[in-house]
């Protein structure tokens, strides 16, 4: 897998003094779902906007498949779609207008059988002659993203797809998503659905404050960081935990059954073989065990939560 | 060069003009007619000629540069604030075409609209009076070169504008004033001296002296002054629209 994006300490300072990002290094590879995770005014959206041209970046470089996206922007642009996150739609056009529209602007000749098939794909071909202000919100968003589709683009910014959009439209987005990763186009993708982004990404990026803190591989990720908890189930139920576990900062249940310890997976010792032999010296009787690891979205809320976190590059 | 960008801007923004072709059309034509039956018949029948030509005839110039005037400005600022306003610019500044491209056809289909509107206005005027156009060449100059400068005068105003108000604050605190006392109902040597002299500092008097000209062969200023100073306007627009471009002005910040 090569790069297809390569950013290189990216600032943008807006007029009014806020700094967006501040010294962003990001490389996006080619064919990857790339998803990025952060809070609201964490610089998402100036980064993605800053990538497609909307903003001119205060310093930095950013390379689009080899082409400075300042100077060689007509190459740079040509390759990438953008969904962006309002519904900034025009009104009083049809949608097989505004697509045609689109995909003019890219610079393509007619073609008329694509644009139908892409309007089919995303079940909008029964309304191409709807004027837009008719639509609801969720086809507006569908029309959305014909109109980044409709120049062929290999790479596709989508800025909160699916913010505000229902389950059905949310699956079809998803399933749309697969699709084009397999005909090798390249997806980067903000979302506050965490579950999403470890549904369908392959890589995860955390920014926070204008600057990417973590950008790993899902799995790698997910195994690295990710904290497991241990539940002791006992036989019977205690009122106070003897002194000699009192090192494991054990969490015990209301009832008085269960133990839960927290450790981290990735470390060379956990301390599970420890805690168990205490707690059979403690004369504790186990009744049963179980693991769980935490989820992207504890990952993600420790890492924004602790702004001293050093940024990691893969 | 993105041919195919600049002809769907233009393509679309003429299809808004045609969508409310009443109100592109018929509104000048309805408010011509109300200035000839009110100066040119009424009030115009009472006054004598103007340097031989009947009152009637001799507003017909100027009444077509107050319409294509304010129509250049407000078609061409409407048409850039509007993405502005709604955000669906973000199509035009992610889409591979130079802001000069995305000029022409924004300022283009601006321009063609105020053409249309002026020639519709001669049409309407000829029901009116008797109109003999001297140097069609010269007429078809000015109405050109006027339709362009001031579209792209309003593209700098719908760019600079944050607020609708903002957006109607130039057409009516500057152009309006300027083109009624630009001479567009006078002559200005019927005015005293000094304010013979203040107008001169008016840049619709040339225009309007101009485009009288062409009529009529009658001015208040030298032709080549008239077409000089329409020029140097453009000019000045092209500069300042590209000074904005270069520094992506209130659209990249």
């Amino acid at each position: 897998m090569n790069t297809v994006i390569s950013i290189e300490n990216l600032k943008k300072v807006y007029d009014n003094g806020f700094t967006a990002l501040n010294g962003v290094n990001l490389e996006i590879k080619r064919g990857e779902i790339l998803a990025l995770l952060g809070p609201n005014g964490a610089g998402k959206t100036s980064l993605i906007s800053a990538i497609t041209g909307i903003i001119s970046p205060t310093s930095g470089s950013i390379l689009v498949d080899g082409f400075d996206n300042v100077l060689e922007y007509r190459q740079a642009r040509q390759l990438i779609g953008l969904v962006p996150q309002e519904l900034t739609i025009g009104a009083f056009d049809t949608v097989w207008n505004t697509v045609r529209f689109s995909r003019g602007l890219f610079n393509r000749r007619d073609d008329d059988k694509y644009l139908e098939q892409l309007l089919k794909d995303l079940s909008l071909w029964d309304k191409k002659d709807d004027q837009l202000r008719m639509l609801s919100g969720g086809m507006k968003r569908r029309v959305l993203i014909a109109k980044a589709l409709s120049h062929g683009p290999e790479i596709l910014f989508l800025d909160e797809p699916t913010a505000g959009v229902d389950v059905e439209l949310r699956k079809d987005m998803w399933r749309m998503i697969a699709r084009l990763r397999e005909s090798g186009v390249t997806i980067i993708l903000t979302t506050h659905y965490i579950e999403e982004a470890e549904d369908i990404a392959d890589r995860i990026g955390v920014i926070n404050d204008g600057k990417i803190l973590l950008i790993e591989d899902k799995d790698t990720l997910m195994q690295k960081l990710g904290k497991k908890q241990l539940v002791v189930d006992l036989k019977q139920a205690i009122e106070q935990l003897p002194a000699s576990l009192n090192e494991f900062e054990l969490i015990v249940s209301e009832s008085g059954t269960s133990l839960t310890y927290t450790f981290d997976a990735s470390a060379d010792s956990t301390g599970i073989t420890k805690l168990l032999s205490a707690i059979s010296q403690s004369e504790l009787q186990i009744k049963d065990l179980n693991t769980s690891q935490s989820s992207l979205e504890d990952i993600f809320v420790d890492l924004v939560h602790k702004p001293k976190v050093e940024a990691k590059q893969v | 060069m993105n041919f195919s960008a600049i002809k769907v801007i233009y393509r679309a923004e003429m299809l808004r003009a045609i969508n409310t072709l009443f109100q592109t059309i018929a509104s000048p034509v309805i408010s011509t007619s109300l200035y000839f039956i009110v100066f040119g018949s009424a009030i115009g029948s009472r006054i004598e000629t103007i340097d031989g030509v009947s009152y009637g005839v001799f507003i017909v110039p100027g009444l077509t540069m107050l319409t294509i005037l304010t129509q250049s400005i407000s078609n061409a600022s409407f048409g850039i604030y509007f993405p502005k306003f709604s955000g669906t610019i973000y199509e035009i500044l992610s889409a591979p075409l130079s802001f000069f491209e995305a000029l022409i056809g924004y300022v283009g289909a601006a321009a063609t609209k105020s053409f249309v509107v002026g020639v519709t206005i001669l049409i309407t005027a000829n029901f009116f009076v008797d109109l003999e156009i001297q140097h069609p060449i010269w007429m078809l100059t000015f109405l050109l070169l006027t339709c362009i400068s001031f579209s792209l005068f309003g593209f700098i105003i719908g760019l600079w504008a944050d607020s609708f108000e903002k957006l109607q604050i130039v057409p009516i605190l500057v152009i309006t004033p300027l083109v009624f006392l630009g001479g567009s109902f006078y002559s200005i040597s019927m005015l005293p001296p000094f304010w013979q002299n203040v107008s001169l500092f008016n840049p619709v008097v040339y225009l309007v002296s101009g485009f009288r000209w062409s009529f009529f062969e009658v001015s208040d200023v030298n032709v080549w002054t008239s077409l000089s100073m329409i020029l140097i306007f453009l000019a000045i627009c092209l500069g300042i629209v590209s000074w904005m471009f270069k520094t992506g002005y209130k659209l990249k910040n």
